[in-house]
């Protein structure tokens, strides 16, 4: 573990590095916004900017990269968890067998295939 | 001085001789019996707490029975002391039907068999099987029942609110859940006691991954460990999800927002006036992304309780343990992605419909092989045909019924004709009611004398058991019946407003109904039995049963801190009639020579 | 009584107690809020039209900052300690206590802001779900600063009796406010830019 005082003292380094980074990326996904893309596009290049990000966090001021295997164990039982939850739902949803009725307020019900 | 190495005395809730606790002083009452951090208290607290909810439970299902026996007729004996709101000159109203209902599931399944088989079974009875002085987090563990424990008193105090308790189902769909009465202290309460379990999960799994004795590896946990370990991972990673609907409900019902609310709502005839834009689908997601893993959370302990008990009165080893403990992980990981099958009929096409009737057919293998292990364990077996092994002799054909029946309804084309009608409710009670239940009530039996020091009375055990196991067949066989002939579940009349309902499958609910009282009077000997024998019954010395697991190694009741001496663990858990050893069980805390 | 490795690691699986404790209800964390994002996708893409420019983009990645220099000052709080620089570790701890409270300030006009408009949660699914979000994310901030005070305050006196659970307490707490910050990270730019 990092109980060794020497090598606390690099990791430091490596934290207020790892801080600045974080905030470069804060701006770079800010300006990205100027840019106007087409919805997949903004999408992707939203998470895969954060998805950098948290794994910094999650490597280096977690100690993530350095930890034992349950913890891993768990955590990968855990994003597989997390990835069914985000992606399952929604394709339940597209793979509809037909429009919904329309409701009597006059906009269309939610859920319908297709965006 | 006996052969476990053990130091003997020390019997009774106080052991004198600390070897390693010099601090130690003497708590008053309340630390000592009401907030005490020690997993036996608080794992009979749940026990209790548990059985209780599950005695409540039950009386609103005898109540409901009436309703379907006798439709119209006044309610004997408390009908005019519920009042006016309930039961108009004692007969029930609607409202409070479907509040008996709603109520009854909730009730059942939260507070009383999850509780009972996870929080009680799996706080008394874990540690001692893995040699720990306690959970990893005591503190937690005492915390984890009080928060169980409001959530359970909320949701009793929703049935003195005005408008009743909640009566849009244990499913809360929306919109119905949102506009419905009583809604709001249910998701209250579930909010509490999804709370309790997360935080016993957590000390669930760090005790088992961190606290083992020495010589306990994985594969010589006893598979009760290894069902509570697997349940925990359930009820971690699948209670969240719960949690946050839940939190989104009351925001539609408190707040106005449209999580769940479609546009366009009309009730009572005023348009509502929300955003709209709401999914109601997605609470059903949400919910049954939970409440399917739940299910194998209610009956994953059970088996853990039988195959103690299978081994133990067999006085063999289990067949399969290793395909036991992989067929326990292999459902854990299934059960995640199996759980529209709750949904088939919500207009899912064939893809996904296609998909979760395959991950479903998948997750019926592990079952199986889990059922055929303890059945095979039977074979060639020295049967001792206590009640805790009547108990779990009963479980087995009777989840087998359960898990059959699931099959059409896990099938997206038989669904469509079977979903929602009785024969989903015979389906499920199988496999709760004389499936786990049955297995709980074999664990009350089983670990009764480690707990007290004294053994139950086996006569009145066996009349609990004959009668519970006959009534039980009576009250949920016809239920197929009922379902396959296409009657409706959760109507308030029974099915008589539908012309396909009349003759066999509403005189059956005259039949079940009289089965279900029956039932309930069985139940009298075994409380009668419960509570004597804690005074009276005969006592024990530690291991009354002959058994192999840690457990038995402790007095009757353990003290505090349980072992007195560091358990060392020299073999697998189900040692039982070793070829060439001196007596027919080897247990796992016994050296090789004396 | 004592518990085993509480504060010593255990041989083989090399974690304390505390430590797998904490990854744990991480995990459950991660599926509470998953659970919220899974309810994002579905009302969005279910949505006729979904608003862009309601929120302050500029005060939401000024928090952002603020939540990844607290990060900065968390981790330091540890790294203090772990070198027994006790008035480093006081001084990173109290900065990310302060820093925190400097977030929930700017939600508290971010809020405030909104509802002066009349546009709390019941008036769209995207701000329902902005406030929920936002909502159980602060509630999540203000329940680290709770620990965090108490760690400043009376819980700091375990350093003298027993600096290893000290130092191991200080790691839980950092663990989960890092988790903290990396839901941000991903709320950020999901419900402000996108």
């Amino acid at each position: 573990m990092h109980s060794d005082s020497a090598e606390v003292k690099k990791s430091i380094r490596t934290y207020m590095m790892i801080g600045l980074a974080l905030l470069a990326f804060t701006g770079i996904t800010v300006a990205a916004n100027q840019f106007h893309f087409g919805v997949p596009v903004a999408v992707a290049v939203a998470l895969i900017i954060a998805t950098m990000k948290g794994s910094m966090v999650a490597s280096v001021f977690m100690h993530l990269s350095h930890e034992k295997k349950w913890v891993y164990g768990a955590l990968i039982l855990t994003v597989l968890g997390f990835l069914i939850l985000m992606t399952v739902p929604s394709f339940t949803n597209a793979d509809s067998i037909g429009q919904p009725v329309p409701a009597i307020g006059g906009a269309p019900a939610g859920g319908h295939s297709g965006h | 001085m006996d052969k476990t190495g053990i130091h003997p005395g020390g019997e009774g809730v106080q052991a004198v001789a600390h070897g390693h606790d010099p601090h130690h002083e003497e708590l008053g009452f309340w630390r000592k019996y009401v907030f005490s951090v020690d997993h036996k208290v608080i794992g009979i607290q749940y026990a209790f707490t548990g059985l209780l909810f599950l005695l409540f439970g039950f009386t609103l299902m005898m109540i409901m029975r009436w309703q379907l026996a006798y439709p119209g007729r006044p309610i004997p004996l408390i009908g005019l002391w519920l009042g006016q709101a309930r039961a108009p000159m004692g007969i029930m109203l609607p409202e409070f039907y479907n509040q008996l209902g709603a109520m009854h599931g909730t009730i059942m399944v939260f507070m009383g068999v999850v509780p009972l088989a996870v929080g009680g079974f799996g706080n008394f009875v874990m540690p001692l099987q893995i040699g720990a002085p306690d959970m990893a987090f005591p503190k937690l563990n005492m915390m984890s029942y009080w928060v169980y424990f409001v959530g359970g008193v909320t949701m009793l105090a929703s049935f003195f609110m005005r408008g009743g308790a909640a009566q849009s189902g244990w499913t809360s769909y929306p919109p119905l859940a949102v506009i419905s009465d009583g809604q709001t202290m249910w998701l209250i309460g579930m909010i509490f006691l999804i709370t309790s379990s997360l935080l016993g999960s957590i000390n669930f799994i760090v005790t088992i991954v961190q606290l083992r004795a020495k010589g306990l590896s994985y594969m010589r946990l006893p598979f009760f460990v290894w069902a509570q370990f697997v349940t925990s991972f359930l009820l971690l990673l699948a209670f969240p999800p719960l949690e946050a609907a839940g939190v989104l409900q009351l925001m539609d019902r408190v707040a106005g927002t449209s999580f769940f609310m479609p546009s366009g709502l009309v009730v009572s005839g005023k348009v509502l006036t929300i955003s709209g834009n709401g999914n109601p689908l997605l609470w059903q997601h949400l919910f049954w992304f939970l409440a399917h893993p739940e299910v194998y959370v209610l009956i994953l302990p059970a088996m853990g309780i039988v195959a103690e008990i299978i081994a133990n009165n067999t006085r063999k080893p289990l067949w399969g343990y290793k395909a036991l403990v992989y067929s326990v992980t292999f459902l854990g990981f299934m059960s995640f992605i199996v759980w529209a099958h709750h949904m088939f009929m919500t207009g899912m096409g064939t893809t996904m419909s296609a998909f979760f009737q395959t991950t479903t057919m998948i997750i019926s293998i592990p079952s199986v092989v889990i059922l055929t292990a303890l059945l095979l364990s039977l074979w060639g077996a020295s049967i001792r045909f206590t009640t805790p092994m009547l108990f779990a002799l009963a479980f087995l054909p009777m989840f087998g019924i359960g898990g059959l029946t699931g099959l059409p309804l896990g099938l997206a084309p038989s669904d469509i004709h079977l979903h929602d009608t009785y024969y989903v409710i015979g389906h499920f009670h199988y496999v709760v009611a004389p499936g786990t239940i049955f297995a709980l009530f074999a664990g009350i039996y089983y670990w009764f004398p480690k707990a007290t020091g004294r053994k139950m009375n086996e006569l009145l055990g066996a009349i609990h058991f004959w009668g519970s196991f006959i009534c039980i067949n009576i009250v949920f066989m016809p239920m197929f019946i009922q379902g396959l002939a296409g009657m409706n579940r959760r109507m308030y009349d029974g099915g008589a407003q539908y012309a396909h309902n009349a003759g066999l499958p509403l005189k059956l609910n005259l039949v079940i109904g009289m089965a279900a009282w029956t039932l309930g009077l069985f139940q009298i000997p075994f409380i009668i039995n419960f509570f004597t024998s804690i005074f009276w019954g005969k006592t024990v010395d530690r291991n009354p049963w002959e058994a192999t697991t840690l457990e038995w190694s402790t007095p009757s009741p353990p003290g505090h801190g349980n072992f007195l001496t560091e358990p060392i663990v020299y073999r697998a858990p189900y040692e039982y009639s070793v070829p060439g050893a001196a007596k027919d069980f080897s247990p796992q805390f016994e050296p090789e020579k004396a | 009584m004592n518990i085993p490795y509480t504060v010593e690691e255990r041989p083989d699986t090399g974690l304390t107690n505390g430590k797998l404790g904490i990854w744990l209800f991480l995990a459950s964390e991660v599926m509470l809020f998953g659970a919220l994002f899974s309810t994002y996708i579905i009302l969005r893409t279910g949505a006729p039209e979904w608003p862009h420019g309601e929120l302050n983009i500029l005060l939401g990645a000024i928090n952002t900052v603020i939540l990844i220099t607290s990060s900065v000052t968390m981790v330091m709080a540890w790294a203090s300690l772990k070198l027994k620089d006790w008035a480093k570790h006081r001084l990173y701890l109290i900065a990310t206590f302060v820093l925190a409270g400097v977030f929930l300030v700017n939600k508290y006009f971010e809020y405030k802001d909104h509802f002066d408009k009349g546009e709390g949660p019941w008036h769209s699914t995207f701000t329902a779900i902005y406030f929920t979000l936002t909502g159980l994310h602060g509630l999540h901030i203000l329940g680290g600063m709770i620990v965090m005070l108490y760690l400043i305050g009376p819980g700091a006196r375990l350093w003298k009796k027993n600096p290893d659970q000290f130092a191991n307490r200080i790691e839980a707490t950092g663990l989960y406010w890092h988790f903290v910050d990396l839901v941000w990270i991903f709320l950020f730019p999901v419900l402000y830019l996108l």
